[in-house]
């Protein structure tokens, strides 16, 4: 049955960014541990931690996410984990921002400089120690700009995960299609909720960068 | 773990690989190319422009910056037939990407134009040269250096995100995975093998555009 596109399939739509943004929330978090871990190898004194580092980021940042999503899956039944959309794209849509983080944390790690680490090190302080009382909270605030822009890329990233049949917001609105035959429409408003929620981030990360670059 | 991993079946069917990697590339390079053409075209019209071409140039960068690839996609394929716009997959995936390259192109052109001095620029017109020789020799030139690097990882990224129009039935590498995927019942190995093509690829691209760096910059 074809209906027309109405105030309650717009309801649907919003209702379903929940599941955009809770993907992206887990996605996050996932990624920021790992990411941590990643980015403090790429700036660690043991040439081996480094080296595994880079290639991690390497390997992933040069694969489609999309591929990605596919490999976890149909991979996840291989390790005896149940095939289920949401268990795929969560560890998968991880997996990639750990990259990407771990990347952007580098870049805030070693902007740092070396004075600092020494700095820390004429006082006792060991490499863990440097990084959480020295290193750490003057690269936080380098590091939140672009970890704001990268925020953005996850949401719109999230979109792939309607390809394994996650319903998030660009999945809810291809059923939306296939109920009401209105793809412009539909697709539209979709797009249109997508810009609400990734415009306001965009425009919180220019301002944090310029109060950044103002502030020195 | 008692599965057995089967690579044999993938590689057979590997006239489909080569196909979906000509599909892949092609689409990269015509997008990178005319993307490129509107980040020039629309940082310049961004910057020099007269104000409304200045505001449009703003608003589609954002737009298009702000949602995602695989909706733009959706309606140029699925929506603009009801507007009367009937594209064939391929053509509707080609605009896609070009669109979405060019709104990330004209972001990174646009401020490596702004990173030139303008006591340089000054400079030029004090010399006398005209203002396409100055935006030409002064500006253009001695930011590309700068922009190189971004436009570099924004078309990997690009190449990587072709990928996505498989979705719209473009016979793309993702796509001829699909097909092997139907026929082998292979999937984790086939994901797996052209995960690895489009990570060489990706590789290859990087060290192309490392080596055009240092001739095109490199003893300066």
């Amino acid at each position: 049955m074809i209906r027309e596109f109405g105030v309650i399939d717009l309801v649907y739509l919003v209702a379903a960014i929940r599941w955009t943004l809770l993907l992206t929330l887990a996605a996050f978090a996932g990624g920021s541990v790992v990411g941590l871990i990643i980015a403090i190898m790429r700036v660690s004194n043991f040439a081996i931690l480094r080296a595994v580092a880079v290639w991690y980021i390497q390997v992933i940042q040069g694969t489609p996410l999309l591929v990605i999503l596919f490999v976890f899956f149909f991979g996840v039944s291989i390790v005896g984990l149940p095939v289920l959309p949401w268990i795929a794209a969560s560890l998968s849509f991880s997996l990639y921002a750990s990259a990407f983080l771990g990347e952007i944390w580098r870049g805030a790690l070693q902007a740092i400089p070396r004075t600092q680490w020494e700095a820390g090190g004429s006082l006792g302080l060991g490499f863990v120690e440097q990084l959480r009382y020295v290193i750490i909270p003057q690269a936080v605030r380098i590091s939140i700009p672009p970890t704001v822009g990268f925020l953005v890329q996850l949401i719109k990233n999230t979109s792939l995960a309607a390809t394994i049949g996650f319903v998030e917001l660009t999945r809810e609105g291809q059923l939306t299609t296939a109920a009401t035959f209105q793809p412009f429409t539909v697709y539209v408003t979709v797009a249109f909720l997508y810009f609400l929620m990734c415009f306001p981030l965009t425009q919180w990360s220019r301002i944090l960068e310029r109060r950044f670059h103002v502030a020195g | 773990m008692s599965y057995t991993f089967q690579f044999r079946d993938v590689f057979a069917a590997w006239q489909f690989l080569v196909q979906g990697l000509g599909t892949t590339i092609y689409l990269s390079l015509v997008a990178m190319v005319f993307g490129l053409t509107i980040g020039v075209a629309g940082a310049a019209g961004r910057l020099y422009g007269p104000r409304m071409l200045r505001s449009a140039v703003a608003i589609y960068v954002e737009v298009i910056r702000n949602t995602p690839l695989l909706v733009q996609l959706f309606i140029v394929f699925f929506g603009l037939p009801s507007l009367g716009l009937r594209l064939d997959a391929r053509t509707a995936a080609l605009i896609s990407l070009t669109i979405n390259l060019g709104a990330y192109a004209v972001e990174i052109v646009r401020a490596g134009l702004q990173a030139v001095p303008r006591s340089q620029i000054e400079a030029g017109d004090s010399l006398g040269l005209s203002g396409f020789q100055v935006f030409r020799y002064i500006v253009l030139l001695p930011s590309l250096k700068m922009m190189f690097p971004s436009l570099a990882s924004q078309f990997i990224l690009l190449m990587l995100a072709t990928s996505i129009t498989s979705q719209i039935a473009v016979p793309d590498l993702f796509h001829a995975a699909s097909i092997i995927q139907s026929r082998t019942f292979r999937d984790f190995e086939v994901y797996t093998v052209i995960g690895v093509l489009y990570l060489s690829m990706a590789l290859a691209l990087r060290a192309l555009f490392a080596l055009v760096y240092e001739l095109a910059f490199g003893q300066r």
